[in-house]
């Protein structure tokens, strides 16, 4: 990085930054709404999904790397996590429609 | 590698190593496969949080005052502290060794700021009788998931804050280069990224609504 590009990164830096702040404000006054909760918990991932992403293509750099090493990264990444959810999500419905058996 | 044709074919396609694919250096390629790695670990718990979650009754014993006002905060430093370090890392790169030292002792300020807000808020809830194996508002295990999780990143936070005074010597000292202040503001980042779950998943959802 240049120290002209550095210069001209600062502002937008700063831009990511005041936009990572409002999407936490708006988080927060989303947990003292009433709705539903199922809904705030997508709501609720789907803005911090976004943060996640600021972060890494902004503060972590990879939107001005080589788009290779942000397709190795972030493929893989995606792919165990979806696993994961394969398994627990089917058992979490289950859990959820039937109940859990009593040991008691 | 040995003489002879094979060889030579074997480096024109670039399997006998020299290439750089990724454009990286190794030490920050090395980095990101450790973040990835450890991008999963947080994701693990984080599964196990929700699963135990959804085959519970959840306590909500989260007031606004002091817990989610702590959080929020500790939200808003772990951002700024980020901010911090990038303009560290872009004063590693333009080669101003004080203006770096300056901004990874910020970032180490906001970081140390953030370990000794959730060590507060950690023991105002364990005096409230919450502890990983019991807690007075519902299903034992919200202890055991809480403490896990938050501690789990806590320890990272404090790790970083120690690996950032260690960068920040080195650097000042001419011991390092920009590109090793690079990569230990990507592991910082990376701490502030898994806040970004941890803080509406683990706070947000388990707010007191009254």
């Amino acid at each position: 990085m240049s120290t002209a590009e550095a210069d001209s990164h600062r502002g937008l830096f700063i831009k990511v930054w005041l936009g990572l702040l409002i999407l936490t404000i708006i988080e927060i006054v989303l947990a003292y709404i009433h709705f539903d909760p199922h809904v705030m918990l997508a709501v609720l991932m789907g803005l911090s999904l976004v943060k996640a992403g600021m972060i890494m293509a902004y503060f972590m750099h990879l939107k001005f790397d080589a788009p290779s090493l942000s397709w190795i990264l972030v493929v893989p990444l995606i792919a165990c996590i979806m696993i994961m959810v394969g398994y627990f999500f089917p058992d979490g419905y289950r859990i959820l429609q039937y109940g859990v058996a009593s040991i008691k | 590698m040995s003489d002879g044709h094979a060889s030579h074919a074997v480096a024109k396609t670039g399997w006998g190593g020299g290439a750089s694919p990724f454009a990286v250096g190794d030490k920050k390629l090395g980095m990101w496969l450790f973040i990835v790695s450890d991008a999963l670990t947080f994701s693990a718990l984080i599964m196990a949080y929700s699963y135990v979650r959804v085959a519970n009754e959840w306590p909500t014993p989260f007031d606004f005052f002091p817990s989610i006002i702590f959080s929020s905060v500790m939200t808003f430093v772990l951002l700024s502290s980020s901010l911090t370090m990038v303009f560290g890392v872009a004063a590693a790169h333009a080669g101003d060794r004080k203006a770096t030292v300056k901004w990874i002792i910020a970032t180490m300020f906001f970081g140390l700021l953030f370990v000794v807000l959730h060590a507060n808020e950690w023991v105002h809830l364990i005096e409230e009788g919450m502890t990983p194996l019991q807690n007075p508002w519902g299903t034992p295990l919200f202890g055991g998931t809480f403490f896990t999780l938050t501690g789990l990143h806590m320890t990272h936070v404090a790790i970083g804050v120690i690996y950032l005074g260690v960068i920040a010597w080195g650097f000042g000292k001419g011991k390092y280069d920009g590109e090793d202040v690079e990569v230990s503001g990507l592991y910082w980042h990376f701490v502030d990224l898994v806040w970004m779950f941890i803080f509406p998943m683990v706070y947000l959802m388990s707010s007191r609504v009254n």
